[in-house]
């Protein structure tokens, strides 16, 4: 086990990951109830400070360097091997940065719409920023594990306390499907820590070191299972989606931004990130079966979002479509896929995200989300049509925005993989312009109908301000991608060759496996 | 004839118990001269028992004394600290409690001290005998205790119910000493272990299954846990979580020592009467509390699923298993006690029962909410709060002894208890409140206790390293 050893000087990352906290701690302790005003722009100024604070690692990022940067280690408990490891890399890098944007966006979101408890609800955002980003960072299992359980709580409180008609149902349906798996996921974890320790005599959850010795593919199988519980159901992968539609129907607006484009990149990221190289055996062998229930989700996702009659339900169903092309990008195993599935992984959260926060705004006016009681909003709300159009669009992957990109690196990935992957996903992305656009034919096309309650305004300057940051990116990402491609490059790079040199040292560790498995038996029967 | 020096009496190794017994009957005389404010009694009854923290944490001798009756080791050290910190707990919301309840008379502050005695005695018991006899003083003072209110059928019921299986229990437990001594000629436990070697006797098979049983009413394991949810909720709150944590952790303690230094060469077999009783102990605990609409009954079901996840620690007998059952009742003696204090404090006769007295609880006090909502979710095991490190130990523990299943079974039912502690949770915050269900202010020395108790409960979840070293050291000796 390696010393204390905190490289690199200020700690930048525990700085990226607490201040947050701090904010909301000082939200709750120092802010009155009462004090509406102040409480907004406290928690719009601590996560302003964060953002910018943030930008400072793409700017001293090396994106030559494929491993960790602004590394810090430090020893937590020592008998468990547990430290206290943070680290981005490219991979994390684009995940950091969009994290903090939409937090910023969030505390815009809900300067109107949020009226009670306000005080809580804004800590509960910054506190909810704060365990993801220690998610993204985390290099330690355990370390990673504490912040993946931990996000979840914020979560459900504002799913449930700021929800919608049935938040207390969502609230505990999301609570208890993502808690179970996650308990599978620690399983998984603990199995894996004690099978690297008998190998290598080093028991520790740093994963790094973890990844440098491959325990069995006939082991590898079981913790492969135990990961994928833990990480499908945020992703959430067919069959475990059922509680995001639930959730995104009652969460609040801002609630809903975050969730999708944050918290479902949790799942995917875990993917990335431990799957890969500490299971290569399996996640090789699996992945066909993988790649097989992503395209499933795709279409079927595609399927349902169509039936839709509640806006976000129908942009939530998308959202399982979505992150089906993601899963397919990274279990094709080829750096054309794993690029695809990263840049879709930001793309989804500026696209979906925008969308939820498009719907949002229009249901704060109308207080209604069915499509049916919109129709030929066009020419009222011409400001708000155009964005929706962009948002939309970008979310179907027209050229020159960004889901073009993300989709077009996916197909390329799928193709040089296996031909047979390329085609269910060309018919997704078919279906995916069928609901987008069709939903947009039936707001905004036709006659003009309006069945909501509130007066119908176009959008104020607040909104276009909040909006416009997501529809830059839409076009930046979209025309001139390559900052963002190059970010990733390297580490992803590196990461195919860790899977592949993986697999061969895991090929080699199943040899002597059966030796293995019968000596503790031995041992114990000795006792 | 034995000579006197070889018996190595030691005072010293036996001093918390002679201080606290001191202490105890102390609290006895005064409370003779003491007419009205009897709190005063528990003032004295606390500042004893802080003061004797130190003193037992530093009474260690590595040499059995009294003849081999007495082991003042580490690991008696490290539960005389949890019984006293649970005591002083137990005492500090007794106070108000006795107050609101409108009990005025004395004895029961020197009772507590007496069942934590009881509790010591057990600890440090390295003679079935002594070990009984401790575990008869702590029964007794609960059977008193549990009546307390005698003015309440409930209470009155309880405690009659728990005397009735107590003393069957304690026969039982006694009936299983005596086959362990018929087969061994003692009842010194490192003089059991060496007579027995490796001898499979059916007779001390049967006593070892019976003392399980004797135990496992004490810790309230299932099928021997039908008295938990009633005496629970008959006694007074603040007794029911000294109940919950002070006897469960005395009944662990010497449950261990007896396992560990009388028969670890019949590990195999009690091995798997514990993994059964481990396993039924936790799916029953945490599917039936569930069912519970009253959150005292809740909190009497999910303590009986704790107890399988801590006979889980005991059954792996690795020393990271005991020295987790070690840690994990220090880090539940905060957060169950939490738990209780609040409940406790919203408890009266008519209202603070039912779980949906809790609805919308979040708006009307929302710190105590908070700390509900801590100790609930530690107890459920989330991370960073001790609750979760402390399963984490167990079940790393299991998985390192290969036990699989076991640690499958447990992260299944933590997934299920889930349900009840969430359920409370969402009460307090996502439903408005309904009926006249008010919480009292909370005075001083209540707010001392949540913030000490949670304040523990967080602690020990993020920097437990000090504390689970301690505990694995204590339980290293007992390991051989």
């Amino acid at each position: 086990m390696t010393g204390p050893e905190i490289t690199g000087g200020f700690p930048i990352l525990s700085t990226l990951i607490f201040f947050p906290a701090l904010g909301a701690l000082f939200i709750i302790f120092f802010l009155k109830k009462e004090w509406d005003v102040l409480i907004r722009w406290v928690a719009l100024g601590v996560a302003s400070v964060e953002f910018l604070l943030s930008l400072y690692l793409p700017f001293t990022f090396d994106a030559n360097d494929p491993g960790l940067q602004w590394v810090e280690k430090t020893i937590w408990i020592k008998r468990f091997g547990i430290s206290y490891y943070l680290g981005v890399d490219g991979i994390s890098l684009l995940l950091v940065l969009l994290t903090t944007l939409i937090t910023v966006i969030c505390v815009l979101a809900s300067w109107t719409d949020i009226k009670e408890k306000l005080k809580g609800y804004m800590a509960l955002f910054l506190l909810t920023e704060t365990f993801s980003l220690g998610v993204f960072m985390a290099m330690d299992m355990f370390l990673f594990y504490i912040f993946w359980e931990a996000v979840l709580i914020p979560m459900v409180f504002i799913i449930g306390i700021w929800g919608g008609q049935r938040k207390l149902y969502s609230a505990i349906k999301f609570f208890i499907f993502t808690f179970v798996g996650s308990l599978f996921m620690l399983l998984g974890v603990l199995a894996l820590y004690y099978y690297h320790g008998k190998l290598t005599g080093t028991y520790t959850f740093d994963s790094v070191v973890l990844s440098q010795s491959i325990i069995a593919p006939a082991i590898q199988f079981w913790i492969f299972v135990a990961f994928f519980l833990g990480f499908a159901v945020k992703v959430p992968m067919f069959p475990f989606h059922t509680w995001l539609p639930d959730a995104h129907t009652d969460a609040p607006t801002a609630g809903s931004i975050v969730l999708a484009a944050v918290l479902l990149k949790l799942g995917t990221y875990g993917f990335i990130r431990f799957s890969l190289p500490l299971l290569p055996n399996a996640s090789i062998q699996l992945g066909p079966f993988m790649a097989g229930i992503s395209i499933f989700a795709i279409i079927y996702g595609a399927l349902c979002t169509i039936a839709q009659k509640d806006i976000k339900k129908l942009i939530a169903y998308s959202s399982v479509s979505h992150m089906g092309f993601v899963m397919l990008g990274i279990f094709v195993f080829n750096v054309e896929g794993l690029k695809g599935g990263v840049l879709q992984m930001v793309n989804h959260g500026i696209s979906t995200g925008a969308l939820f926060l498009l719907v949002g705004m229009i249901y704060e006016r109308a207080h209604t989300r069915m499509i049916g009681d919109y129709t030929g909003l066009f020419k009222q709300l011409p400001v708000y049509g155009v964005f929706f159009l962009i948002i939309a669009l970008s979310s179907m992957g027209m050229p020159l925005t960004n889901g073009f990109i993300g989709e077009l690196f996916v197909l390329l990935g799928a193709f040089k993989a296996n031909i047979f992957y390329a085609i269910p996903v060309v018919i997704g992305v078919l279906l995916g312009a069928v609901y987008l656009l069709w939903l947009f034919q039936r707001i905004f096309l036709g006659n003009y109908y309006y069945g909501g309650k509130g007066p119908l305004l176009d959008l104020g300057f607040r909104e276009i301000i909040v909006a416009l940051p997501l529809i830059i990116l839409v076009f930046w990402i979209g025309i001139f991608p390559k900052p963002f491609l190059m970010a990733m490059d390297a580490s992803l790079n590196n990461l195919i060759k860790q899977v592949e040199t993986n697999y061969r040292k895991g090929s080699d560790a199943s040899a002597n496996v059966t030796a293995r498995l019968q000596a503790p038996s031995a041992e114990r029967a000795g006792q | 004839m034995i000579p006197l020096s070889s018996l190595n009496i030691s005072f010293a190794s036996i001093m918390p118990e002679m201080l606290l017994t001191g202490l105890a009957l102390l609290v006895l005389v005064l409370d003779l001269f003491i007419r009205e404010e009897k709190s005063v009694l528990g003032y004295v009854s606390v500042i004893g028992l802080i003061a004797l923290i130190p003193v037992s944490a530093r009474t260690i001798e590595a040499k059995a004394s009294f003849g081999g009756m007495v082991m003042a080791d580490e690991f008696a050290a490290y539960f005389n600290v949890i019984f006293i910190i649970a005591a002083i707990f137990t005492i500090l919301i007794s106070m108000d409690y006795l107050k609101k309840m409108n009990v005025r008379r004395g004895e029961y502050y020197h009772i507590i001290l007496f069942s934590t005695v009881g509790m010591m005695v057990m600890a440090s018991a390295n003679d079935l005998v002594t070990l009984y006899v401790g575990l008869e003083l702590m029964a007794m003072s609960f059977y008193i205790l549990v009546a307390y209110r005698i003015a309440s059928a409930r209470s009155v019921e309880g405690g009659l119910k728990y005397f009735v299986l107590g003393a069957l229990s304690s026969g039982i437990l006694l009936y299983g000493i005596s086959f362990t001594y018929g087969a061994s000629g003692s009842t010194n436990l490192s003089e059991i272990a060496r007579q027995l070697g490796g001898f499979q006797n059916p007779f001390l098979i049967l006593g070892i299954v019976l003392i399980t049983v004797g135990f496992g009413f004490k810790v309230a394991a299932f099928p021997f846990h039908v008295w938990t949810p009633d005496v629970y909720e008959g006694a007074p709150t603040p007794v029911t979580a000294l109940l919950s944590i002070g006897s469960k952790a005395a009944s662990f303690a010497a449950f261990m020592r007896v396992f560990m230094v009388a028969f670890p060469a019949f590990h195999a077999q009690w091995g798997e009467i514990l993994w059964m009783l481990s396993a039924a102990t936790m799916i029953f605990g945490s599917v039936v509390a569930i069912a519970q609409k009253n959150i005292v009954r809740m909190l009497a079901y999910s303590s009986i699923a704790h107890a399988g996840i801590i006979m889980m620690g005991l059954l792996v007998y690795n020393d990271l298993g005991a020295g987790g059952v070690l840690y994990y009742l220090l880090v539940y003696a905060f957060m169950n006690m939490g738990a209780f204090a609040i409940v406790a404090l919203f408890r009266n006769d008519r209202i603070g029962e039912s779980i949906s007295d809790y609805s919308g609880l979040a708006s009307r006090r929302p710190v105590l909410s908070f700390l509900m909502a801590l100790f609930l979710l530690s107890l459920a095991g989330i991370p960073p709060t001790g609750g979760f490190a402390a399963k984490f130990f167990v079940f790393s523990a299991a998985i390192d002894a290969r036990y699989y299943w076991l640690a499958a079974i447990g992260v299944v039912t933590t997934a299920i208890s889930l349900f009840f502690y969430a359920k409370v949770i969402f009460y307090m915050y996502m439903r408005e409140p309904d009926g006249e269900a008010v919480m009292p202010e909370s005075g001083v020395l209540y707010n001392v206790v949540l913030l000490v108790t949670a304040f523990g409960t967080v602690f020990l979840g993020i920097y437990p390293t000090p504390f689970i070293d301690m505990a694995i050291k204590a339980v290293k000796p007992l390991l051989m």
